[in-house]
């Protein structure tokens, strides 16, 4: 992966009459780069999907494709391929034809063309299916014949519409990985739409998470996940509690607020956080508290009553009352310290690193 | 004890067999479709015994000898005036239903492609010929190909030609046009439903990949909606056919059809057997024809790829 910019959104609006379907878009996605877009569903992101292959055109603002300008050029002159969510497998072809489909234009001799295919086959695990007819396929054969016959392409940039949200969960968890493995054995920049957290936190270099026709963050997944910009960024990405804090100073990149429950806190200042105002959120995420057993002790400390107990096979979650807090925390603890066991009722304290304690714009 | 049960059980099931029989689904099945089955037995399958059997048997002036006789055939098959009618008939029917589907084509293409939500209306429009009779039809095409009709005094107004010309009316030309538009909605109807079939995503995915208009449309379209057009042919070829009330009012003596033939024998010459051969030797010829058209298409599909 280069530090070279692959695709670049540079104010790119979308409107649909006066809706707007995706609103100021600037992004910059790297060569070789595994790049997600993720949100709802309704939030732009396959309007900008469909904006990069070229089936639908900007409003206003550009793209641009390895620093060509992309206005006035077709879908069919781009340097980029797509998995379409629901595959678009031809019909009336054979695995093999269809995988050799854009081929076809490209006059390759006979031995090449038919080498690609086998590669691109290969590449997908499904070596020896090429005689195969498209009807006669699995859902995840005709995710990977898809899959296979863009890649044939070689194309500069490889776009993946919802690829894996047909395929059952077990299926799916595989493809991620496998997917993760191909794109860095092709090193081709692949830009994926999704709307399931977990597959874009496991399979991105870099993650934008949209709302609304805005990219409301861009950063790495670890990033986005423990330092949301916002408290919808933050939601999104699963579980998180929320606590009112009060500005107490703003130092630069720095920021001191003041809470009930967890005291004083000086966290970095959050990217949206506007200096007016004298309260805003602070976030933790519930694996981040630990349930502290019998005499153990840790340096920061909150004190509760478990209000729940909600059992998830590996992992327990429970519910807890802290005085003074408007809403009661939400802790998850895996189950190998008899989490499952602890009573509804009993008192509890719960450890924590001020550093899991991120400061968000609202 | 053990006697009394076991005489007991064949009866019980032969009871319960009974019961399952009027109330099996096959039975049920049987019963609600007898209505019609009984109905296209007695106005499809009786009629076409009746001539196949007349076919076999010779007529001898007001009465019919029922002995059976291949003689029909002999003529049939043999008589060059109706290997000849019987060829001209397959011809213009294949002409026809060319020029059908080729026109009919590009009208489902722009309904289906973009009709947007006045589809319902496009469909509408091109039934409004339909709201009067056939042969008034006919009759409006032999006001415009006549020889002081529309297209003549057009022409001459012009200045193509100087005097009218009578090469439009009464001739086989005048025939396949005249059939052509009539047959025109009909082969409307099944490629404009083969084609919005057809997955949207699909021609996406081929632009994708690198086609241009041309190339997307003879790649994924055209094979695509290659069902609805072998449906177009047949609908339109095989009722043309048999028809003999176009070449009578527009063919003159060039267009007349095997079904002018087989009317006359079953009217004027009065040879109701030779009329039957006729017309089972036509049913057979457009049998063949039209499975042979159905396996060349499949054929070409396969060469499209």
């Amino acid at each position: 992966m280069s530090d070279r910019p692959m695709i670049e959104i540079r104010n790119v609006t979308r409107s649909y009459g006066s809706f707007k379907a995706l609103d100021d878009a600037k992004l910059s996605i790297r060569e070789g780069e595994f790049f997600s877009l993720l949100g709802p569903s309704g939030c732009g992101k396959t309007t900008l999907l469909r904006m990069i292959a070229g089936f639908d055109n900007p409003t206003s603002g550009s793209i641009f494709i390895d620093g060509q300008p992309m206005a006035g050029i077709a879908a069919n002159r781009r340097p980029t391929n797509m998995v379409f969510q629901s595959y678009a497998i031809f019909p009336h072809l054979n695995v093999g034809e269809n995988v050799s489909y854009g081929l076809k234009r490209l006059k390759l001799d006979a031995g090449e063309e038919k080498r690609r295919v086998e590669e691109a086959l290969e590449q997908v695990s499904l070596t020896g299916l090429g005689k195969r007819g498209a009807t006669e396929l699995s859902g995840g054969q005709r995710q990977r014949v898809a899959l296979a016959r863009a890649l044939v392409m070689r194309p500069k940039v490889l776009l993946l519409d919802e690829p894996l949200s047909a395929l059952d969960k077990k299926l799916r968890e595989q493809m991620q990985v496998e997917l993760r493995r191909l794109q860095q054995a092709v090193g081709i920049t692949f830009i994926l739409v999704t709307h399931d957290q977990y597959e874009a936190l496991a399979m991105s270099d870099r993650i934008a998470v949209m709302f609304g026709g805005r990219i409301a963050q861009v950063d790495k997944p670890q990033e986005i996940y423990q330092r949301p910009a916002t408290r919808q960024v933050a939601d999104f990405l699963g579980g998180m509690n929320f606590v009112k804090a009060d500005v107490v100073a703003v130092n630069g990149e720095t920021i001191t607020l003041e809470t009930l429950g967890f005291g004083r806190i000086t966290t970095a200042k959050p990217a949206g956080f506007s200096g007016n105002g004298a309260s805003t959120t602070l976030g933790i995420r519930p694996e981040r508290l630990r349930v502290m057993w019998d005499d153990e002790k840790a340096k920061h400390e909150i004190a509760g009553k478990v209000i729940e107990r909600h059992y998830f096979g590996e992992i327990t979650q429970l519910v807890v009352n802290v005085d003074g807090l408007e809403k009661p925390l939400s802790v998850t603890e895996t189950n190998d310290f008899g989490a499952d066991d602890i009573p509804v009722g009993a008192p509890i304290r719960l450890g924590y690193d001020p550093d899991a304690l991120v400061a968000m714009a609202d | 004890m053990t006697e009394a049960v076991e005489a007991a059980v064949p009866t019980r099931t032969a009871r319960g067999h009974r019961k399952s029989l009027l109330q099996s689904e096959q039975s049920r099945g049987l019963a609600l479709i007898s209505p019609t089955f009984a109905y296209a037995l007695v106005l499809l399958v009786a009629p076409i015994l009746v001539v196949v059997a007349h076919s076999f048997w010779t007529q001898d002036y007001l009465t019919i000898d029922r002995t059976f006789t291949l003689e029909n055939y002999r003529i049939a098959l043999t008589e060059p005036i109706y290997r000849d009618l019987l060829m001209r008939s397959l011809v213009i029917s294949l002409l026809v239903s060319f020029f059908t589907v080729i026109l009919a084509y590009p009208i489902a293409f722009y309904i289906s492609f973009h009709g947007g939500r006045y589809k319902g209306i496009w469909l509408f429009l091109i039934t409004v010929p339909f709201w009067t009779s056939y042969l008034l039809r006919v009759m409006s095409w032999k006001v415009i190909l006549g020889y002081n009709g529309v297209l003549n005094s057009g022409l001459m107004g012009l200045g193509v030609i100087d005097e009218p010309s009578t090469a439009f009316l009464y001739n086989t030309t005048a025939v396949v046009i005249t059939l052509t538009h009539a047959w025109a909605a009909f082969a409307v109807l099944p490629i404009f439903v083969s084609l919005e079939k057809i997955d949207r995503t699909l021609i996406e995915a081929a632009i994708d990949l690198g086609d241009g208009p041309v190339r997307r449309f003879l790649r994924v379209v055209l094979p695509l909606s290659l069902p609805g057009v072998i449906a177009a042919l047949l609908i339109v070829m095989i009722p043309t056919v048999g028809d003999y009330v176009t070449p009578k009012l527009v063919g003159g003596k060039d267009g007349v059809m095997i079904a002018n033939a087989i009317q006359a024998q079953f009217g004027k010459a009065s040879n109701w057997p030779l009329g039957a051969a006729l017309s089972v030797t036509t049913m057979a010829v457009v049998t063949a024809m039209a499975g042979g058209i159905v396996l060349l298409l499949r054929w070409s599909r396969r060469l499209m790829r």
